[in-house]
């Protein structure tokens, strides 16, 4: 699926199968899908709907697991029956942007921010602030760090949500549909922060969307159709 | 302070109405525990007091009968043994004790026994101007009596002084007083078998334990020896100790020292300890339900909280956040509120026991108090708390282990069971 270089491999998966449901309606959902993700590089899954995009984002995302084959994240194999590896493994290295915000309501910008930044606990209590006052000035909100999600607009909360995915400074950033809720002008400003933020800091991002505009503006696309790539 | 327990506090407060009322809960439950503790604890310590004072800590009463017997006879190899078989069960007593002297300097070896008095006990007719009744006599020595017994504190009107100054001189219960119409300086008529004496009643007492303070008359040993016709032996040995909960222990010394039957008080008075016990249990169940609902509540509460932040633990856990952290944040929100309940329940226990201190409420019968009595102790924080450390945390874990068994990509997914 690569062009096959010397460019960094942030996120690779070989022969990835997955089943979902059981007895009857069990579903053959990924049949041996192989994929590598390149630091800088920003790629589109598109496909019809059902056809295994946001299964094989959560699989790459460690959020769920894979019935067979494996996903190694920055040169480190995620072994599929160890939670522990894959929680630390998030943690350290993938960030995530879903359809939804997901926002803490009890927690300002700011403060949403900072959460997978208390969970590492690298940083001082300072470094965190001047941290997620920064991300929060690179998606346009600089001056809206301590509002709650409640007084922020759908794509404000969006954006907030960029920012809390690239706190820990993710190698890879996976998004399912980020866009999804938004109208057009609020798609095309949150799409530019994530694409922008993620070439500048060098971050592999996979985007799963149904806007083909979108998809139009990655660098590469990939199509999916019963639970494999067909390009 | 830790990113979970940040969680935890907001989340907490994003449910305030209903953590106030389990919270209110528990401190209502620790402090109606505590409270009602202190009121049967109280209660129970003024009765041990009063039987303390009364009928003192053991009393050695009749002479065992030796039961051990002598047996010979001859072993397997035809030769003879002889030994001795002690038969308990079956132990005879023979009234009184003979030989007081020797059963108190036997008794006073032991390091817990404070003091010890030789009593005569009868029945006796008291006749007054106006009235007669029956009653019984103690004969007693004074200065020995009152350093087994509390009969100096409870004399209302005369003195001790008073009664040792006067050889036919009588103490008197308040209540048989009442009954006979006399007071301090009357003097009535009292009648054992076939003597009688002109006594003079030189003080009244009150015990507050209506069958004492109805029938018992305090003599001079000598009088009362003279009365009754008993020239030698005391009917019973009155014994006060140090270290009141240690009383059993020296009673069975005593008896196995001195061969006579010796009864401590918390056998005398097994039936009342039973009942006592049963009351503050009894209490300690009821109160604790108090308790139990309000944790049935925090049940509801955090599970409620699980349901409504699915999406938000899923979101967390994508952000790195174990399933131990998931599960921690939910026990911590049962911990804060269980600090605060345990906190402000034992404030609120202190400050009811105190105000029901205050109360009037005067009661005889098997004791006097003119007040609510209450005795604290740190026992009853503890049990308290521990009741509500026990309910809260049943009440969280079960949420707290349901939240992080969620599985972030069926959340998001939107397939979670």
């Amino acid at each position: 699926m690569s062009s096959g270089d010397e460019r960094e491999i942030a996120l690779e998966c070989r022969d990835l199968h997955k089943h979902l449901g059981e007895g009857e309606t069990r579903v053959h959902v990924l049949r041996g899908v192989n994929l590598k993700l390149y630091r800088g590089e920003v790629s589109a899954i598109v496909g019809p709907s059902g056809c295994g995009k946001s299964t094989l984002l959560y699989l790459l995302g460690l959020l769920d697991r894979q019935d067979s084959g494996s996903i190694i994240v920055q040169g480190e194999e995620a072994p599929p029956d160890k939670e522990g590896d894959h929680t630390r493994i998030r943690g350290d290295h993938i960030g995530f942007v879903f359809q939804f915000h997901f926002l803490l309501p009890e927690f300002s910008a700011a403060e949403n921010v900072m959460l997978p930044m208390r969970k590492l606990g690298r940083m001082s209590q300072e470094e965190m602030e001047k941290r997620a006052s920064s991300l929060l000035s690179d998606v346009g909100l600089g001056e809206k760090t301590h509002r709650l999600p409640s007084q922020l607009s759908g794509g404000e909360q969006q954006r907030v949500a960029i920012a809390r995915s690239l706190a820990n400074m993710p190698s890879v950033l996976l998004a399912d549909e980020p866009t999804g809720n938004l109208d057009v002008k609020n798609s095309l400003m949150v799409f530019e922060s994530l694409t922008r933020l993620a070439k500048e800091k060098g971050q592999a991002v996979l985007i799963v969307t149904h806007n083909p505009d979108l998809a139009e503006k990655c660098d590469r696309i990939l199509r999916m159709q019963d639970g494999q790539f067909i390009d | 302070m830790s990113p979970n327990l940040r969680i935890a506090v907001r989340f907490l407060f994003a449910k305030k109405r209903s953590m106030l009322m389990s919270l209110a809960g528990i401190i209502f439950g620790v402090g109606f525990f505590i409270s009602t503790q202190a009121q049967l604890s109280g209660y129970q310590e003024l009765f041990i007091n009063t039987i303390l004072g009364t009928d003192g800590a053991i009393r050695i009463e009749d002479r065992i009968q030796d039961t051990n017997v002598f047996v010979s006879a001859p072993t397997s190899e035809g030769a003879n043994t002889n030994f001795f078989v002690s038969d308990r069960e079956n132990r005879r007593f023979v009234e009184g004790i003979e030989h007081p002297e020797s059963v108190i300097e036997a008794a006073m070896q032991l390091q817990n026994v404070e003091a010890a008095s030789p009593v005569i006990k009868g029945t006796i007719q008291l006749q007054s101007p106006l009235r007669k009744d029956s009653g019984q006599v103690f004969g007693i020595n004074v200065d020995q009596h009152i350093a087994v017994s509390s009969l100096e504190d409870r004399i209302q009107i005369g003195s001790i002084a008073e009664f040792r100054a006067a050889p036919m001189g009588i103490i008197m219960g308040h209540k048989m007083a009442s009954r006979l119409d006399v007071t301090v300086g009357d003097s009535v008529i009292v009648r054992a078998i076939d003597q009688q004496r002109r006594v003079t009643i030189v003080a009244i007492y009150e015990t507050g334990v209506s069958e004492i303070d109805k029938t018992r008359v305090f003599m001079h040993m000598s009088a009362t020896r003279s009365l009754l016709k008993k020239p030698h032996g005391v009917s019973f040995i009155q014994v006060s100790v140090f270290d009141r909960d240690h009383a059993i222990v020296d009673a069975l010394a005593i008896e196995n020292m001195a061969l006579h039957f010796s009864a401590p008080w918390q056998e005398r008075e097994k039936s009342w300890m039973q009942l006592f016990t049963t009351l503050k249990l009894s209490a300690a169940i009821t109160v604790s339900t108090i308790i139990i609902v309000s944790g049935l509540g925090m049940f509801s509460t955090l599970f409620m909280i699980v349901m409504d932040k699915t999406r938000e633990i899923a979101i967390l856990r994508s952000m790195g956040y174990t399933r131990n952290d998931i599960s921690n944040i939910f026990l911590w929100q049962g911990f804060i509120v269980l600090v605060c309940g345990a906190i402000l329940g034992c404030g609120m226990g202190a400050l009811i026991t105190f105000g029901i201190s205050k109360l009037p409420m005067p009661l005889s019968g098997i004791f006097a108090t003119d007040y609510f009595v209450v005795r604290s102790t740190v026992w009853h924080y503890l049990q308290a708390v521990s009741a509500a450390v026990v309910i809260v945390m049943i009440a969280s874990l079960a949420p707290a282990r349901w939240a992080s068994r969620l599985i972030p990509g069926d959340v998001i997914r939107g397939t979670a069971t």
